[in-house]
């Protein structure tokens, strides 16, 4: 990738995330929002995570795999579910996967 | 010191700290993005401009992946501006809860990442600000320096791909995910996110699917809650 290339792809993803991230605050201003509104925001949350779980871990381009990483985020989630951290579980996925390919 | 300058800095060093396993990790995979971005062609000032930036794990990801399969420009930012959807119905929930015109609404709106967010909710629909600025704020740190970590250092860590750096990134969202799953509404949500998205791995852009992801909130107009 050429340097002007690379700063094209650098400002362009720079402004339309802050865009993004200013729309709703300043759109909405202070204004109360109804309580339907409320609860279909709280489970915005488990929708988008999970769908981001599980398009990194079972998507490869446009087609669905298991793979080496499948396999290590699947034993990182039996880690955190048990109440380990964040970090433990991120490492745990890293070992994992690492050792699954290199045998 | 007035009470309310006290309360903010209390949330602003519980943020800091509720944020520290998320920074920590955030640390590794800013540090594989920092590879990965060299691998693309990018130079080392760039990849870390980049995460100085833009600061949005999933769209530098999302973008670099795109150019490095292949991708045009546009399409690498069009798939930027979709993984970064989220930021969008994020940003709307969070809007009631900001003080100050517009310039300053949009300037605390640039704090939401997921882990902060999803944190600094307090349940009833409002958010401490000050718990999401302190949380993002160590991941902000973290983050610029784990591309500098990646970004100059790639060459001695060797292939990313065999050190398995690829897993971070959805053990990251996994760990952000289970906090977010107290109840038996949430997790039917969950389920029917992750069912909307995969369906629409091999039809869509890359992006569509997680903004899609979206509509499985919808859930939450029904009245009834079954957790109460």
């Amino acid at each position: 990738m050429s340097a002007a290339a690379t700063w094209t792809l650098i400002t362009g993803c720079a402004a339309i995330t802050a865009a993004i991230k200013a729309a709703g605050p300043v759109a909405l201003g202070g204004r109360e929002l109804p309580a339907w509104f409320l609860r279909v925001i709280r489970l915005m949350a488990p929708a988008l995570l999970a769908a981001l779980v599980c398009v990194s871990a079972l998507a490869d381009g446009d087609r669905l795999a298991v793979g080496a990483d499948t396999a290590g985020v699947a034993v990182a989630g039996l880690v955190l579910w048990r109440g380990g951290s964040v970090i433990l579980g991120v490492a745990v996925a890293v070992a994992v996967t690492a050792l699954l390919r290199a045998v | 010191m007035s009470t309310i300058a006290s309360t903010s800095r209390r949330s602003w060093r519980a943020g800091l700290r509720a944020g520290l396993p998320y920074a920590a990790a955030g640390f590794l995979l800013s540090l594989s993005f920092g590879v990965l971005a060299r691998e693309t062609g990018m130079s080392a000032g760039a990849t870390i401009a980049m995460s100085a930036i833009v600061f949005a794990g999933s769209a530098q990801f999302a973008a670099i992946s795109i150019v490095a399969a292949g991708g045009g420009l546009g399409a690498a930012v069009v798939a930027a501006a979709l993984t970064n959807s989220r930021f969008l119905p994020m940003g709307i929930a969070l809007a009631p809860s900001l003080p100050g015109g517009p310039l300053k609404r949009a300037a605390q709106g640039q704090t939401v990442v997921d882990s902060s967010w999803a944190m600094a909710a307090q349940g009833d629909g409002s958010f401490d600000r000050w718990f999401l600025f302190g949380s993002s704020a160590i991941q902000y740190v973290t983050w610029v320096g784990g591309t500098v970590a990646g970004a100059l250092g790639g060459d001695v860590l060797g292939d990313p791909h065999k050190l398995g750096l690829d897993a971070i990134f959805p053990t990251f969202f996994l760990a952000l995910l289970l906090a977010e799953l107290r109840d038996a509404r949430a997790r039917r949500v969950a389920a029917l996110g992750a069912l909307i998205a995969l369906a629409l791995v091999p039809l869509t852009p890359p992006g569509v699917p997680v903004l899609a992801a979206s509509l499985a909130a919808l859930l939450g107009l029904a009245r009834r809650t079954v957790d109460a």
